[in-house]
């Protein structure tokens, strides 16, 4: 078959403000093969294929389609250069049957004969063994099947680019099995195809080639017979660095948190934890590793009771000793320990159990990008207080506070958030959990898109407060960090614990290799 | 397959503006409203050969040409503003209440039945302060019942608070029907128009004196209701996410309803404002799609309710000059309709230019400051 470079992306650079989510990255597709596009959350895999399916516009860089430069302005242009992709989040109606989605948004100058369009589809489906039913309303289909209409969709449009985005993470074993026997004989028909994934295992069994890239950069590709599991986590996580994070030993620590058969459900009623069970110290920092959406969110909104759980589910809090200096300033709770399923939120955090969860666009949950950080500091506390007014003294007196200490930069204390740096906004919020006082403090990807500096200032925060006795649970992305500021390393793997590490003695490459370990596959609901 | 094979940047670009200052986003809108007034002078001239000038003129005597001309326009301007300040805690909330328009006319009717019914066995005071409380209550049930709805099954409200008003004219056709007077005008009529009784008492000698102090305290109240009290911390964290909103443990469900009841609340004084304070009557067209405009009032002014006193004055000041020159220069309706949407419409228009910017092909983002 002849190898010929269906796309070349040359030296393409996008900017969100001044985060840099792709930085002169230059890729090729070929035809006939399966490219893996392999990278961290944030890494800048979707964006990238999004300027080629042209939702986004890049900044700098040309796009060549057959050898030919093109401008790709929307996703009607990507069309025309027979580019075509599958998002993570389908884009269907739900109240249209297949072939109406199919053909929604074609402007055919023909009367609309749906018997010939489900003729195609068929024909179609046929040619690459897809299996689907014209006729289907949308909001009766499965999960797989709505992922099959979307290819169909592309591939209808004539399109011999596909791009899929993280197409398995919401397939079966078995549906994601039927997936990739369909792409196979797709690429034996000369499409292009990339895959985007971070499964390991996924990329070894489909593609040819894989590309990966890392905060942004492309860091290279590899042809997949040439490589392994082990091989790509180092591409994709990069080389072990030293970052000489301080940890020093906290001797006395005192259990904390309890957590017990923990089990939260998606809406789906898929389980997002399974029967997850550890404990958690005073005086240290216990990292959860996994890739993302193993189930670190469901695990840290279930402790601060903002996920419902199943029966049998238990997290048990054992309150700091009295002499200890975090002890004191919060509602006092049972000695013997006390449930905090069934609580409120508002309850949680009045026992001292805090957290600072920062999502992905960062201001969704935690802080109001409306407000300033004076009135974002009061979001937990703007109770307190007699009377129905505000007391605006405190929460003012608190953000000069952070502001100085964690040297957040913005023009005034009263300017929106949501116009600050990312790494502003992050200190805000870690600022503001740590002046609670908390005795157990959650933050989940706290330094998320930070430079290295603001990073340290942050582990720095951290370690304070395990010295003080806190018991810090600290979700992280970067196996690199996790590894030098944790105690320990509680590793999720699919909603189970595949393994608690000692930080200390650990590898990057055991704890990787938990991370992408399905042991028995376990929950298929 | 097609190939595309030009390669340029596209001619017009819009980019989200970062942050604007407060002088330069007041430059844009009073641009825009000049611009209007350029562009409605063109088009009176263009269609009518009338000299733009005294047009203008004419429209500012028809809103403050005569002492009883300028109390009609801040009578009309304090229900319109009543109105919007009672949409400011929903739509601050992001909860679209679309259906104001309801809630004054429930407030309005109850007000009317109450005048008719016990006008004459309680004195007058009291009587106003009966008919305040229930239009209150009347107001505050249309808006609870769609947002309950909302906080427990999710239902749409615009649609909800919409379908809620026919409702409510459909409640007041009846009514209508029911106090016919008299027997075949298939109006209310004036209600205890030889008495007065259950009326608005004149204040510091004004027929609408009392009107302007309860509209006025009201806006300075949801000013400091919406700015400095608890609850309207909260109804700001639940407007702008719900997700920081469940985070701080607020109760997203009670803030919604508890919000929606102020809003159908104020909606329902102002009916009662508008029955007794104003016309005395009652018909379906009491509410007089103000409750519609009242959402620009609201919108216009970022729902700080101190703004919407200048806004309601400036949409009831259009709105009288249109009537004006529509009599005046023998114009129908329609071309004082006209100019009115074309002022609106560059104001609104304005908004987009604050938020935006727009940068041509061929300049790099740095410039277009």
């Amino acid at each position: 078959m002849e190898q010929t470079f269906a796309i070349q992306m040359k030296d393409i650079t996008k900017r969100f403000g001044k985060v840099v989510a792709n930085d002169h990255v230059s890729l090729d597709i070929k035809r006939g093969e399966i490219l893996s596009l392999l990278g961290e959350n944030g890494s800048g895999k979707t964006t990238l294929m999004n300027m080629l399916a042209g939702i986004y516009f890049p900044d700098e860089g040309q796009i060549l389609v057959n050898g030919v430069p093109v401008t790709i302005a929307s996703p009607k242009d990507a069309f025309d250069c027979g580019i075509g992709m599958v998002h993570q989040h389908f884009k269907l109606v739900d109240v249209f049957t297949a072939a109406e989605n199919i053909i929604l948004g074609l402007d055919s100058r023909q009367k609309l004969d749906l018997k010939a369009v489900a003729a195609k589809i068929e024909d179609i489906c046929g040619r690459y063994g897809f299996v689907i039913d014209p006729y289907k309303k949308v909001y009766n289909m499965s999960v797989s099947e709505k992922q099959t209409v979307e290819i169909v969709k592309v591939l209808y449009r004539g399109a011999d680019i596909l791009i899929l985005d993280e197409p398995t993470a919401v397939l079966t074993p078995q549906e994601t099995d039927r997936l990739f026997a369909v792409m196979r004989n797709m690429k034996a028909d000369g499409k292009a195809m990339v895959i985007i994934t971070h499964k390991l295992h996924e990329v070894m069994d489909v593609s040819d080639r894989v590309a990966v890239l890392r905060k942004g950069q492309y860091i290279g590709d590899v042809a997949t017979a040439d490589t392994d599991p082990q091989k790509l986590t180092d591409m994709m996580v990069g080389h072990a660095v030293t970052l000489n994070i301080e940890r020093p030993l906290v001797e006395t620590r005192n259990l904390r948190l309890e957590v017990e058969d923990l089990t939260v459900l998606t809406p789906d009623g898929i389980k997002a934890l399974d029967s997850v069970s550890f404990q958690a110290f005073g005086g240290e920092i216990l990292g959860i590793a996994g890739i993302s959406g193993s189930g670190q969110k469901e695990l840290l909104e279930a402790i601060a009771g903002l996920q419902p759980t199943q029966p049998g589910s238990h997290v048990i809090y054992h309150p700091p000793a009295p002499d200890e200096p975090i002890a004191g300033q919060h509602v006092p709770v049972d000695r013997g320990g006390e449930e905090l399923l069934g609580k409120t939120p508002r309850q949680i955090h009045d026992i001292g159990v805090s957290m600072a969860f920062v999502p992905e666009d960062r201001l969704g949950m935690g802080l109001v990008g409306t407000m300033g950080m004076a009135d974002n500091m009061m979001l937990k506390t703007y109770r307190s207080g007699k009377g129905p007014l505000l007391d605006r003294k405190p929460p003012r007196q608190l953000a000069e506070k952070v502001k100085q200490e964690l040297d957040v930069l913005t023009p005034s204390i009263n300017t929106p958030v949501r116009r600050l740096s990312g790494g502003n906004v992050q200190k805000v919020l870690v600022g503001r959990e740590i002046a609670q006082e908390p005795s157990v403090l959650m933050t989940a990807y706290a330094v998320r898109g930070l430079d290295i500096n603001t990073s340290y200032t942050i582990y720095n925060l951290l370690t304070a407060e395990k010295l003080k006795g806190v018991a810090v649970i600290y979700a992280g992305e970067d196996l690199d960090v996790l590894l030098e500021l944790c105690d320990r390393i509680l590793v999720l793997c699919g909603g189970q614990v595949s393994g608690i590490l000692d930080a200390r003695t650990a590898t990057k490459e055991e704890v990787g290799l938990l991370m992408t370990k399905f042991k028995k596959e376990g929950a298929q609901a | 397959m097609t190939q595309v094979s030009q390669h340029k940047d596209p001619l017009l670009r819009i980019v989200k503006r970062d942050a604007i200052s407060r002088p330069k986003a007041y430059t844009i809108r009073l641009l825009a409203v000049l611009l209007s007034l350029v562009v409605s002078g063109a088009f009176i001239f263009a269609v009518t050969h009338l000299d733009p000038i005294r047009v203008y003129e004419a429209i500012f005597d028809g809103a403050f040409g005569t002492s009883r001309r300028s109390w009609v326009t801040i009578r009309d301007a304090m229900i319109l503003l009543c109105i919007g300040v009672g949409l400011a805690p929903a739509f601050k909330m992001k909860f679209w209440n679309i259906g104001a328009e309801g809630q004054i006319l429930i407030g309005g009717v109850i007000t009317a039945g109450i005048m008719r019914a016990y006008g004459s066995a309680l004195p007058t005071p009291a009587l106003l302060v009966v008919m305040a409380a229930v239009s209150l209550l009347c107001g505050c049930l249309w808006g609870v019942i769609p947002a309950v709805f909302k906080a427990y099954w999710n239902t749409n409200e615009t649609l909800f608070t919409l379908m809620m008003n026919y409702v409510a004219i459909q409640l007041t056709s009846y009514c209508v029907a029911l106090w016919e007077n008299p027997v075949g005008s298939n109006t209310v009529g004036v209600i205890n128009q030889m008495t007065g009784y259950g009326w608005f008492p004149a204040l510091f000698g004004q027929n609408y004196g009392l009107n302007v102090v309860l509209v006025l305290a009201l806006t300075a109240g949801m000013y400091i209701y919406l700015k400095h009290s608890k609850q309207g911390y909260e109804i700001s964290v639940v407007g702008d996410s719900q997700n920081t909103a469940r985070y701080a443990g607020i109760n997203v469900k009670k803030v919604t309803i508890r919000t929606m009841a102020i809003s159908g609340a104020i909606c329902g004084l102002a009916g009662f404002i508008e029955v007794a304070g104003v016309s005395h009557t009652i018909s379906t067209d009491t509410a007089g799609g103000r409750g519609f405009t009242a959402i620009i009032v609201a919108w216009l002014a970022h729902f700080n309710t101190l703004v919407m006193i200048l806004i309601s004055f400036l949409l009831v000041f259009l709105q009288k000059g249109a009537v004006q020159i529509a009599s005046q220069f023998n114009l129908n309706d329609y071309a004082s309709n006209i100019i009115t949407g074309i002022i609106l419409f560059f104001i609104l228009g304005s908004e987009f230019f604050i938020n935006y910017r727009v940068i041509l092909r061929g300049r790099k983002e740095a410039d277009g400051k």
